[in-house]
């Protein structure tokens, strides 16, 4: 049973840059996962609009029937969110650690343009050795 | 996906789940959009006018509900993204949360939607949405003079709604 159903990272202008499936049924094609990531980052901003109050920065986590989308969003507004079981634990850990394998494997990557899809081949085995070591420390609970 | 659970009506409210002033706005909306009601408790920033916020609002839930629909991912037949859907067809969603507020949402059969606005560290409001429903039934759609699809101006409805809100918040 997989814990976590897909992860997306999004630039600053909505524009998908990274997708991977761990496991959900019926896998989305590139059309509709580059169509959904741009409608997250509109509800991302419109959420911000509706707040009550000032100084609310967008969704952190969207608890639907049968999923948990949570949401970290970078200074610079890239946008890493995961889809995961309800009631899953600890994923602001699992952003926060993408985040860093992401500063440390992308951006510091001299061949990878900014704003452009990742393909860069030691953040793909870093990223699934993070999203393992999550499961086997989900196992363990 | 199950609406109700079973037919029976809640007879006494649920139990609160948070304490302190934290319910900021609810509002009501029919299944074409027509904002029924608007209550305010608690919010310092406006942004827009009312009639572009209602749009918003009504825009977000929408969109959101697309796209819980499309990202479903326990069911492979999920049609394109954007299709229209009746209510409860397709993965909705019963709430979300961002760092200032957290709106929870609940659809009728007949889709009137109920949102809530609350403070950001509530609990699962699901419940008290069900306790809102039936107060809506009560006093709402058993009112021999309101007329379905029009603002709702029963004055029962809207005290019962502002103590029940302070007894949660």
């Amino acid at each position: 049973m997989a814990a976590i159903y897909s992860l997306y990272v999004i630039n600053k202008s909505g524009g998908l840059i990274f997708y991977k499936d761990y496991g959900s049924k019926g896998r989305m094609d590139t059309n509709d996962s580059l169509r959904v990531a741009s409608l997250w980052h509109s509800m991302h901003a419109i959420s911000q609009q509706l707040s009550p109050t000032t100084g609310c920065t967008g969704i952190e986590l969207l608890e639907a029937d049968t999923f948990d989308l949570h949401c970290f969003q970078s200074l610079t507004g890239t946008k890493f969110f995961v889809v995961c079981e309800p009631g899953t634990q600890n994923m602001e850990d699992l952003l926060k650690a993408v985040y860093e394998l992401y500063t440390d494997y992308v951006l510091k990557n001299p061949f990878y343009e900014m704003e452009m899809p990742i393909r860069c081949e030691l953040f793909d085995i870093n990223l699934t050795r993070a999203i393992q070591k999550d499961r086997v420390a989900l196992l363990g609970r | 996906m199950q609406f109700f659970g079973g037919s029976e009506i809640s007879p006494s409210p649920p139990v609160p789940t948070a304490t302190g002033n934290n319910a900021h706005r609810m509002y009501i909306f029919n299944r074409n959009g027509v904002c029924l009601l608007y209550r305010e408790w608690n919010r310092p920033l406006h942004t827009l006018n009312p009639q572009q916020d209602h749009k918003l609002m009504f825009g977000l839930l929408f969109s959101l509900k697309s796209l819980t629909a499309k990202m479903d991912p326990t069911n492979a037949e999920k049609g394109n993204l954007g299709i229209p859907q009746f209510p409860g067809q397709g993965c909705s969603f019963h709430s979300f949360r961002t760092n200032t507020y957290k709106l929870s949402f609940m659809e009728t059969p007949s889709g009137i939607k109920f949102i809530l606005i609350t403070n950001p560290r509530t609990g699962d409001l699901r419940e008290t949405l069900k306790y809102i429903y039936n107060l809506y039934v009560e006093y709402v759609a058993k009112n021999a003079l309101y007329t379905p699809g029009t603002l709702i101006r029963c004055e029962l409805f809207n005290t019962a709604l502002d103590q029940y809100v302070r007894s949660i918040a």
